[in-house]
């Protein structure tokens, strides 16, 4: 049986961007992959509920792809929770609209894989600092998975230092689509990786 | 030579020149005034005027008539429906009660119990004309207490229609005279009905197509004849049947109260009716006859006294039934307490519908003026003692809900394609707009898409007032005429200082004259849709949509700073050739910052998502790569 896959999209200087431009045009081409590009479609932040819920409902898994700010997502991400994920259709009393279905982040972040441990730089671990996400998710009955990152963003610099997590990132998009994960082990990992291509 | 009706204008417009401002000036109202200045320039003082003051006093009837009109025109069908409560229970109470009480008072005095009837009613009526203007000099309209006494005034003047219309039957039928001799009581009766039925149709049908036709021609001589002889002709018509002018011109003015010229009719009629309202209210007062008050003023004094307190007292009941708290009843009380100017009119009626004779009715006319005078000393009596007595908490001025006026909370001049983007953007938020427009083809589309709008030169002061400007919150100028709006824009500017004013500029140096007029907001007409379709336009040759959207609001507030900057320049009337040097300069300015080589806008005008400052930090592995401090 085939998932169907929401990506959504968070990046406000696309123009910029070095992985995760990559990353989402490496996206593009998989079948049963949507790419819903949220700083394009709400440039000014206007987000409309009723048309989100409806892509909402016609996908299985959500992948929340963007870059790590500030321990978190960019703005217009959280808008779109905060006006989205409604009392009566995500959750409370008859909210059962994402029941069952599968979210996880997929990020890129500027700090090294070893700066995000207890004694690290950062002090906490990704899956720590993604809570957040984890319980939002649970809350509305939605299955969390680790998330999938790529650490040390700003040192990547071309397709030849990227294209290994481009090739991760189909994999992983392929994987979930096709229902080939182990879900058990992905929810309890601290990130996602199907196919060793970069660093971990 | 003191014949000629010259001489005649003379000596009452000179009375009403002199003893209007006077007793307004002591707090006493324009009404005292006129008829102080009768009382003057009557039989008894100077005078000036004699015998012919009863002919002046049937040319005067007309003002009464002209009044009911006016007062019909604001009395929309929709305001009557909010205030219904207070109006037929507390003032259908205060009516009933009062002429019961007073008409069983003159029944144990020995009159006959027809003539008790129609004393009773009319000793009910309070005077709209100075209690209206008394409560609003002092604040008070808006109080629980005032809001009260407006609704039962609004049923008086309701009533007097039923009341014109009983008054036949009250009479003594074979004594009638002229059209309408020796008709019976049920056919009197079916005629009312029947006159009314065609007014109010004549009213729909045929008044407001015609005002249309008269608003293509734009002639303002033309409005104001049509509006006398709408009035004319009802009072023409109902004098034929035998009936009361202004019980027809009443119902025509409600008829017309929700159309779109209610307020171009309201500030034709507005002068006519205050000179002619003048002219009874001297007459009036020309006509008491001290005589007869020094040869019996026992019995006026009993007359005036006992029919004070009796509205006093059911007043003070009615209030309390009602709910209303204590300060609150005792302004109702006392507000109301005096017999009004629908008194002499009825007063007159009876005697010509024969239910009482002059004998009855010269000490009841003498007793209503009497009454009348005395309501600045109740309201100072009111203030002094009675109300520190009853108020506990002095905070009592709390505003009700049912709201008297029906005024909307903008007022809006134009609603062309700008002030129409306004007005449904206002009322999408629940604010009604109160639009004022001068084409008749605007006005009746709007109308019939079922918004207020009102036919009417915005740069009159009168129809401004008309149109609810004292209490209106925002005045919005949306009108495309460059050099009208600023027209309007001094008027109201002028009489409404409180009132701020948003408005449509046409360009950037009429935007300066706005802003220095004191308009607090100006917006030019076609900046905000350029900028819109420049930002679209971005998107098309490749930009994301997000960063366009950034650029343009950048751009934008940076053209509004400057647009102030020079608008305050303009203001202190800096040289102009200053001006367009600046401008030229700001231009420039504004191009530089949308250029990619301005680094302000690449990069420096978001610092916050700057990976390149970030990449090249020298330890980019020590996350998080610490974004710039703002
Ligand atoms: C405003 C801002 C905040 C950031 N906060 C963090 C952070 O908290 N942790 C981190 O590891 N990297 C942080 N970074 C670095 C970004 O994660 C990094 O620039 C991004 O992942 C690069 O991806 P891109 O090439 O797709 O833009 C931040 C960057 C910006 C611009």
């Amino acid at each position: 049986m085939a998932r169907r896959v929401l990506i959504l999209f968070a990046h406000p200087i696309l123009e910029r961007s070095r992985v995760n431009r990559r990353l989402l045009d490496g996206a593009r081409d998989l079948a049963g992959v949507t790419i819903h590009d949220l700083y394009e479609e709400y440039p000014t932040f206007a987000v409309e509920p009723a048309r989100e819920q409806a892509l909402l409902a016609a996908h299985d898994v959500v992948v929340l792809q963007h870059p790590f700010y500030w321990y978190s997502a960019p703005a217009l991400l959280k808008e779109w929770l905060d006006l989205v994920l409604q009392l009566g259709w995500a959750y409370g009393p008859g909210g059962t609209a994402l029941r069952g279905k599968l979210m996880l982040n997929a990020i890129t972040t500027g700090g090294s894989a070893e700066a995000y441990q207890p004694d690290g730089k950062n002090r906490f671990t990704l899956r720590e600092l993604l809570t957040p996400f984890d319980q939002t998710a649970h809350l509305c009955g939605m299955t969390y998975l680790a998330p999938f990152v790529v650490h040390g963003a700003l040192r990547l610099d071309d397709d030849g230092d990227v294209g290994p997590h481009v090739r991760a990132y189909r994999a992983l998009l392929t994987a979930l689509r096709d229902d080939t994960l182990d879900l058990a082990g992905a929810a309890r990992a601290p990130t996602l990786r199907v196919e060793a291509g970069g660093r971990p | 030579m003191t014949d000629t009706v010259l001489f005649q204008a003379f000596v009452y417009l000179c009375a009403a020149v002199v003893c209007v401002p006077v007793a307004k000036r002591l707090g006493l109202g324009a009404v005292l005034g006129y008829l102080v200045a009768g009382v003057l320039v009557g039989p008894n003082v100077l005078g000036a005027i004699g015998g012919e003051g009863k002919h002046v006093m049937h040319f005067a009837e007309f003002g009464v008539v002209l009044m009911l009109f006016v007062v019909g025109l604001e009395l929309q069908p929709s305001l009557l429906w909010r205030l219904r409560r207070s109006i037929l229970g507390l003032g259908g109470l205060q009516v009933a009660a009062t002429a019961a009480v007073i008409a069983g008072a003159a029944l144990a005095l020995g009159v006959p119990w027809r003539a008790a009837i129609a004393i009773g009613l009319i000793m009910a009526m309070s005077s709209t004309a100075i209690v209206l203007s008394t409560l609003a000099e002092r604040g008070q309209l808006k109080t629980s207490g005032g809001q009260a006494a407006f609704a039962v005034l609004l049923f008086q003047d309701i009533a007097v229609i039923p009341i014109l219309a009983v008054f036949p039957l009250l009479g003594v039928a074979e004594v009638t005279a002229g059209a309408e001799a020796g008709r019976p009581a049920w056919m009197t009766a079916l005629l009312v009905i029947g006159a009314v039925a065609g007014v109010v149709a004549a009213g729909r049908f045929v008044v407001r197509p015609a005002f249309q036709f008269l608003a293509t021609v734009r002639l303002r001589e033309s409005f104001i004849a049509a509006a006398l002889l709408i009035v004319v002709a009802i009072a023409l018509l109902m004098e034929q049947v035998g009936l009361s002018p202004a019980l027809g011109t009443f119902v025509a003015g409600v008829v017309l109260a929700e159309s779109e010229y209610r307020h171009e009719l309201e500030a034709d009629i507005e002068p006519f009716k205050g000179l002619l309202l003048g002219l009874f209210f001297i007459s009036v007062g020309a006509q008491i006859d001290f005589p007869l008050i020094a040869r019996d003023p026992g019995t006026i004094a009993g007359i005036v006294v006992g029919a004070m307190a009796l509205k006093l007292l059911v007043l003070w009941a009615a209030g309390r039934l009602f709910g209303l708290d204590r300060p609150a009843r005792w302004l109702l009380a006392f507000a109301l307490a005096q017999v009004g100017e629908f008194a002499f009119v009825l007063i007159k009626f009876g005697t010509d519908s024969k239910i009482f004779d002059g004998a009855v009715a010269a000490p009841l006319v003498a007793a209503v003026a009497i009454s009348m005078m005395l309501t600045p000393l109740v309201f100072v009596a009111l203030e002094r003692w009675v109300l520190p007595a009853v108020t506990v908490d002095t905070s009592d001025a709390r505003p009700q809900d049912a709201v008297a006026h029906d005024d909307a909370a903008v007022v809006l001049a134009g609603h062309g394609r700008f002030g129409q983007i306004v007005a449904r953007l206002l009322r999408s938020a629940g604010f009604r707009c109160t639009v004022l427009d001068l084409d008749p083809e605007i006005v009746d589309v709007v109308r019939r898409l079922g918004s207020k709008v009102y036919y009417g030169d915005a740069s009159r002061i009168d129809l401004l007032h008309a149109a609810g400007c004292a209490r209106a919150k925002l005045f919005v100028v949306a009108i495309d005429d460059a050099e009208q709006a600023t027209a309007i824009v001094k008027t109201v500017r002028e009489h409404f200082p409180g009132l701020p004013i948003f408005a449509r500029a046409r360009d950037r140096i009429h935007y300066y004259e706005l802003r220095k007029l004191g308009v607090a907001v100006a917006r030019r007409e076609l900046f905000g849709s350029a900028v819109e379709l420049a930002t679209e336009a971005l998107r098309a040759l490749g930009l994301r949509g997000h960063t366009a959207h950034r650029m343009a609001r950048r751009w934008r507030s940076h053209e509004e700073h400057a647009l102030e900057e020079m608008a305050a320049m303009w203001a202190r009337d800096e040289a102009r050739t200053n001006l367009f040097a600046r401008l030229r300069q700001a231009l420039e300015e504004a191009e530089r910052i949308m250029r990619d080589e301005d680094p302000r806008v690449a990069a420096g005008a978001d610092p916050g998502w700057d990976n390149e400052a970030a990449r090249s930090s020298r330890r980019p592995d020590e996350a998080p790569v610490e974004p710039p401090p703002p």
